[in-house]
């Protein structure tokens, strides 16, 4: 337990991990069409609308936001699986927007994905062994006996029996086949794995255990992981730093401790005061601040701040005039928002009532977190 | 007399593997305007169980046994007629996946009309007045023009409210949920518990709320199941459960959760996998899994009793009272020993 706690401490925002990768105002925009013949774009779907953050090697970021939020499609943009719209992803210094498949390929073998359903994302027609060898025939590294040697070795990496080789993904349970495709992620020893909500199609009890297997491999592996998923609950558990994401935009990045304790944006208040606790007298106490209506569709977005028709301390006449940059609330903590949270746990009425002052500018000098 | 008192319940599917014993020996009761949770892993047998109370399963291969009394008349054995008068309108019913269970090709509007002329002797402008009264219970904005809408056009969270609706109706006395939150986000989910909740006081209906969350459970629910492989393996009111939970698998499952008021490093984990329902373990289903397993427990299945000094708290597990609670006295400070 102390080496963790250790290890967690070396890692926190001033820490001294090398940046590995960087994403400068990424967007994609989604074209929508009309016309059979002439097809022309009428609009544009922004799911990712200007996104910037660095991870650095060994930590875990965490990634959460509602559905529809652009979490999957920065994931795909940042793995090169779509092709960015606009902005920059350097991955180890190394700007790979605009990258060829071929010069695209060697950077392949150093970020994996791991993905939310562990029924649709194997081929059914294939052996596992093939499932967790194929990446590594792709990129040549082998002999056909050393790849079947590394492949039962990562079958047992993961928890897997190494003799089920020869199996069918249908021969296994949903938390076994999670195990195949974190065994299949792990194969070319990349640096960054990108897990695309890998325990939410999971029962509790399974889900700690790939929790926990996540855990170890970091640990052992010294694996970078940008962690996507809706549950509050599980990217604390995992995460290093936690940016919370709304309609395609960050509203809050911060380390995860600060993020759970001090929210400064008033939609991630508005998430953890809705997560239920597993604690009758605690739970029952909880005054969740029940959000107004629906995400807005990213077809056609509220303008300025986009979580302004739903926030309860919207101001009329800046808050949907004037779009919050991410202000500064101490070191590695930036939340977009003119009227953020003075304090954490806040009542309704608190939280409808925003201290007069609007945030000031950002400035070089981090704001004071009074 | 409880509204419905559930005893020994079996449901058991032939197919071509075997018979599949899905529920196995099930008994709770319901009180009136109270809320009972079921909780429990895919699998274990909590849908299947309200199924079979509402005679949904297919007849064919199925084989069901026991009671299920409702306002003392039992529902397993009445005729079809009467179980549809009831269905719908004394019992109803909100399934977890609002996207499906909705018909996409008619109006939100005409399928809440059918659901009441069904039970009611009323006119259609009754009908359709009595419908958008409920739509604005549980909070459709614009309910007028949005009766005229497709499912389609509502979101995931709003067709929750619109089955919501469907189901209160004809003012139900029991409202069975299976999972109704489990396909929406944390910010909609609070939205519909606390609808549900809203509803609960001024309708006075009682609630089977089944779920996998025990977040859900213990802020909604007055009295909690716990199963596992097709039985009971501990019910209790929901503060002894989650204060003294009296079972190795509500431990695991307590301890398995990440949660946001307790610290944990690392998680306690339930090693392997549930059972094969075609052919359970002897003795305690949980065995296999269980970190605390003792030879009497590979022989002899437990009962499921009350512990000695609490005659509501029912377990199934054949550990000392000692050791259970000093095991559930370490759960709550967060450090039980990790299952080996």
């Amino acid at each position: 337990m102390s080496t963790n706690a250790s290890t967690n401490a070396d890692r926190s925002y001033a820490g001294t991990g090398s940046e590995l990768l960087a994403v400068e105002d990424l967007k994609k925009h989604f074209p929508v069409t009309r016309g059979i013949l002439f097809q022309k774009q009428v609009a544009s779907v922004k799911a990712v609308d200007g996104v910037s953050f660095t991870v650095r090697s060994g930590e875990t970021l965490g990634v959460v936001g509602e559905s529809g939020c652009g979490k999957s499609t920065m994931a795909r943009c940042i793995m090169r699986l779509l092709d960015p719209t606009g902005g920059k992803v350097v991955f180890e210094g190394r700007d790979i927007t605009r990258l060829s498949r071929a010069d695209m390929r060697p950077i392949r073998r150093e970020m994996m994905m791991i993905f939310q359903d562990p029924y649709a994302s194997l081929n059914a027609r294939k052996r596992v062994g093939f499932i967790v060898a194929e990446a590594l025939e792709v990129h040549k590294m082998g002999t056909e006996a050393e790849i079947k040697r590394r492949v039962q070795e990562l079958l047992d990496v993961v928890g897997l029996n190494p003799e089920h080789y020869n199996r069918f993904p249908h021969e296994f349970s949903g938390g076994q086949r999670q195990r195949i495709g974190v065994a299949r992620a792990l194969a070319v020893n990349p640096k960054l794995i990108v897990c695309d909500e890998p325990v939410s199609a999971l029962d509790v009890s399974v889900q700690a255990q790939i929790l926990n297997l996540l855990k170890d491999l970091q640990r052992d592996f010294g694996l970078t992981y940008i962690f996507i998923a809706h549950d509050l609950n599980v990217v604390r558990h995992i995460s290093d730093r936690v940016m919370v994401m709304y309609l395609g935009k960050i509203a809050e990045l911060a380390p995860r401790d600060e993020l759970y304790r001090e929210p400064r944006h008033p939609y991630t208040g508005a998430l953890l005061s809705a997560v239920p606790i597993p604690n009758p007298e605690l739970g029952r106490q909880r005054k969740p601040i029940v959000l107004q209506g629906d995400v807005p569709s990213p077809l056609n977005p509220p303008a300025a701040c986009n979580f302004h028709p739903r926030c309860p301390r919207f101001q009329e006449g800046h808050c949907d005039v004037d779009p919050p940059p991410l202000y500064s609330f101490g070191t590695g903590h930036t939340a977009a928002c003119h009227y953020p949270l003075e304090s954490w746990p806040l009542t309704e009425e608190e939280m409808r009532r925003p201290s007069s002052r609007p945030q000031s500018r950002p400035s070089e000098e981090p704001a004071p977190t009074t | 007399m409880a509204l419905l008192e559930v005893t020994d319940l079996r449901t058991h599917f032939r197919t071509d593997d075997g018979i599949v014993r899905a529920v196995d020996g099930v008994s709770f009761e319901v009180e009136k305007g109270k809320t009972l949770g079921i909780v429990g892993e895919s699998g274990s047998g909590k849908s299947v169980t309200c199924l079979t109370i509402m005679g949904l399963n297919a007849k064919r291969n199925t084989i069901s046994s026991g009671q299920a009394l409702f306002k003392g008349e039992d529902l397993l054995s009445m005729p079809p007629k009467r179980l549809r008068d009831i269905r719908g309108n004394d019992i109803a019913m909100i399934f977890q996946d609002p996207m499906t269970s909705l018909n996409p090709v008619h109006t939100i509007g005409r399928q809440l009309v059918e659901a009441i002329k069904l039970h009611r002797d009323t006119t259609s402008r009754q009908a359709r007045a009595r419908a958008l009264e409920l739509l604005k219970a549980v909070g459709i904005p614009r309910a007028e023009r949005r009766m005229d809408d497709y499912p389609h056009q509502f979101s995931g969270g709003m067709r929750q409210r619109v089955m919501i609706a469907m189901a209160l109706l004809n003012d139900p006395d029991l409202l069975i949920a299976d999972e109704p939150t489990t396909a929406l986000d944390v910010t909609t989910q609070a939205q519909i518990l606390e609808l549900m909740n809203r509803l609960q006081r001024e309708f006075g209906s009682a609630i089977i709320i089944i779920t996998h969350d025990l977040g859900v459970v213990a802020e909604t629910a007055d009295d909690v199941v716990v199963m596992y492989a097709a039985r009971i393996v501990e019910r209790a009111p929901v503060n002894n459960l989650f204060n003294r939970p009296h079972m190795p698998y509500t431990w695991g499952l307590l301890g398995s959760l990440p949660r946001l008021d307790v610290e944990t490093e690392r998680l306690t984990q339930i090693p392997g996998q549930p059972p094969s329902l075609l052919n359970p373990p002897r003795g305690c289903r949980f065995h296999p899994r269980c970190p605390y397993v003792m030879n009497i427990c590979k022989e002899q299945e437990p009962e499921l009793r009350p512990i000695s000094d609490d005659p509501g708290h029912l377990q199934a597990c054949h550990l000392d009272e000692q050791t259970k609670d000093r095991e559930a006295a370490k759960l709550a400070a967060g450090s039980l020993a990790e299952a080996s």
